[in-house]
């Protein structure tokens, strides 16, 4: 609002500015000053309000709209959990009591474990994550401008996609054992064609007087694939890797529970499969409860905010405006 | 196309940004034939065109739809290549600007005139001054850091010119630029391209289907016929400058070119 305001101003300011002072206009142009200063003035203090303003209303919106609202949905979700523990509903090695899950996160965390367990299977997701990221990109750029290849490979990365990974643990495991090269491998095959996926979408999206305009300016081959196309398809490329994110993650954890072994170490999904073996289901729930959680927490720490930046600063989020 | 085209290109980098475009040759087209399709069943869409553009010299190229005015701009711009003729167009890749600002959101105002320069090889350190400058040039002093999205549609057509002008190349082209503005801003953006056209020296070469922009702006107006497009007429536009778009010579002019552009029109109906 405040900011086609501004703009306005200005545009009557340059009204009078471009007159030449040749012509009857001159008169006018006089009369005009005064208005036209009061516009330019009305401009800064409307874009100084403008500045405080979405600063000001952001802060007391997130505690608002961002963050009561999933604590209001967590809280009802455990209030009807310990509603049909107390009712009894289910057998208690169903169903236990949130406080036993609470107690067994507790004995993790008192037995110095839960960071350890954490951290094994968030460097694994993370580490393959960049590999995957690695081998997408160049990828979906190929598969994305090159006629020929898109129409070999771009059907298959779009049904790779469709795939669960689960289904690539045992090929993974046969081909190279029980260790950490098959955990990133069933990383790879599930998020490489998601980020090649979106990369590619992205851009098909980038609007071809991008690259007309890109040319005039004199970018062709890889100088324009840096300067225009891959800036322009980054919103469709971060999308992708949000959703890569997620399929990194998924794929993990289907290697985690099933691929067991001494070697490979104590991950989210090894300790989640553990507990079921041992018939402890708070402790079952609580690892299914952490891998949620973690899973959340990336993305809203890594992922969900490079979007947001990606976006404002193209005018595309709504709050920004 | 013209061996021009590189090698007079390094030598106008190291000119100044703005003001200093003027001292190369002709824009010359000479039998231009374009046709879309494949060959045989090929549609023609221009048809010998020849024209001649003089350094500094500001052309309306006017003519209804399917006049083939884009394609034109296209391949003065080197974006299309025609069917048959020749194009020379001295002093570098003519700078070219859309009815669609074409700005690259991802930049600021000032970063996307920094890769216009960047991209014709302006090294690191000159190009934040002059793309003040150019901003400047075009009344947006305090833009540098705006963002795309900030910007109201005047402002982003000059930004767009600012753009345009960073290519430092002696012809401009402009595909009808100003078409998506309203009334009010596009009459202070002729005066504005009047005064940077007057102040540059760059020759312009504007394409509108709009007669009383043509005559408002232009030293000449070239009246093109449609399907096939062929130069039809062209007129010499003696009002001085400064002009405005409502002085009665403009008007009598453009009454003069809508005739001609009607009659034009009308034969396709009788066809």
């Amino acid at each position: 609002m405040a900011s086609s305001k501004t703009t306005r101003g200005a545009a009557v300011e340059e009204a009078d500015g471009g007159k030449r002072p040749t012509e009857k206009s001159t008169a006018k142009s006089a009369g005009k000053a005064g208005p036209g200063q009061d516009l330019a003035g009305l401009e800064a203090g409307l874009d100084a309000l403008d500045a405080v303003q979405t600063k000001r209303v952001s802060a007391a919106e997130v505690l608002v709209q961002k963050v009561l609202p999933p604590i209001v949905a967590v809280a009802f979700v455990l209030a009807l959990w310990k509603v049909l523990v107390v009712a009894k509903v289910t057998p208690d090695y169903k169903l236990p009591d949130p406080g036993l899950v609470w107690d067994s996160l507790r004995q993790l965390w008192l037995q110095g474990e839960l960071l350890d367990i954490i951290w094994t299977s968030v460097s694994r997701g993370l580490f393959g994550f960049l590999i995957a990221l690695a081998i997408a990109t160049p990828l979906g750029l190929v598969v994305a401008r090159v006629k020929f290849i898109r129409a070999g490979l771009g059907p298959i990365l779009s049904g790779l996609q469709s795939l669960p990974s689960v289904a690539w643990v045992p090929p993974a495991v046969i081909w190279l054992g029980l260790n950490d090269q098959m955990m990133y491998t069933v990383i790879l095959l599930g998020a490489v064609p998601s980020i090649a996926n979106g990369l590619v979408a992205g851009i098909d999206q980038v609007p071809p007087l991008f690259l007309r305009a890109g040319r005039t300016l004199g970018a062709r081959g890889l100088v324009s694939a840096r300067h225009i196309l891959l800036p322009a398809a980054l919103p469709g490329y971060v999308a992708g890797l949000k959703q890569g994110w997620a399929f990194s993650w998924r794929s993990l954890m289907a290697a985690e529970i099933i691929a067991k072994s001494p070697d490979l170490g104590l991950g989210l999904g090894q300790y989640l499969e553990n507990q079921r073996n041992n018939s402890d289901m708070a402790g079952v729930l609580l690892g299914i409860l952490l891998i949620l959680v973690v899973g959340i927490a990336i993305e809203l720490l890594i992922f969900a905010p490079i979007e947001r930046r990606v976006l404002r600063s193209r005018g595309l989020l709504a709050s920004a405006r | 196309m013209s061996p021009a085209l590189t090698t007079e290109k390094d030598d106008r980098a190291s000119t100044a940004a703005a003001g200093s475009a003027g001292a190369a040759g002709s824009v010359s087209i000479a039998h231009v034939h374009k046709a879309f399709g494949r060959p045989g069943a090929a549609q023609p869409v221009l048809e010998d065109i020849n024209l001649q553009v003089r350094p500094g010299e500001f052309v309306c190229i006017l003519g209804a739809s399917g006049c083939g005015k884009s394609t034109l701009l296209n391949l003065i711009a080197d974006l299309d290549k025609p069917t048959s003729g020749a194009i020379e167009v001295p002093g570098g890749r003519p700078a070219l600007m859309f009815q669609e600002h074409a700005l690259f959101p991802w930049l600021t105002a000032g970063k996307n005139i920094e890769l216009a320069l960047r991209l014709r090889g302006v090294p690191r350190a000159d190009r934040r001054p002059r793309a003040e400058r150019l901003l400047e040039l075009v009344r947006l002093g305090g833009a540098y850091g705006k963002r795309v999205h900030e910007l109201s549609g005047g402002m982003r057509q000059r930004v767009a010119l600012a753009r345009a002008l960073a290519q430092d190349s002696s012809v401009l082209l402009m595909d009808e630029p100003f078409a998506a503005l309203d009334a009010i801003t596009r009459d202070v953006l002729h005066e504005e391209l009047t005064r940077i056209w007057s102040e540059t020296g760059v020759s312009v070469l504007f394409v509108t289907h709009n007669v009383r922009e043509a005559v408002r702006l232009a030293e000449r107006v070239v009246l093109l016929s449609s399907r096939p497009g062929r130069v039809v007429r062209d007129w010499s536009v003696d009002i001085p400058q400064p002009r405005r778009i409502e002085d009665a010579a403009v008007a009598d002019l453009s009454v003069e070119i809508t005739e001609e552009l009607r009659g034009e029109i009308r034969r396709h109906g009788q066809q």
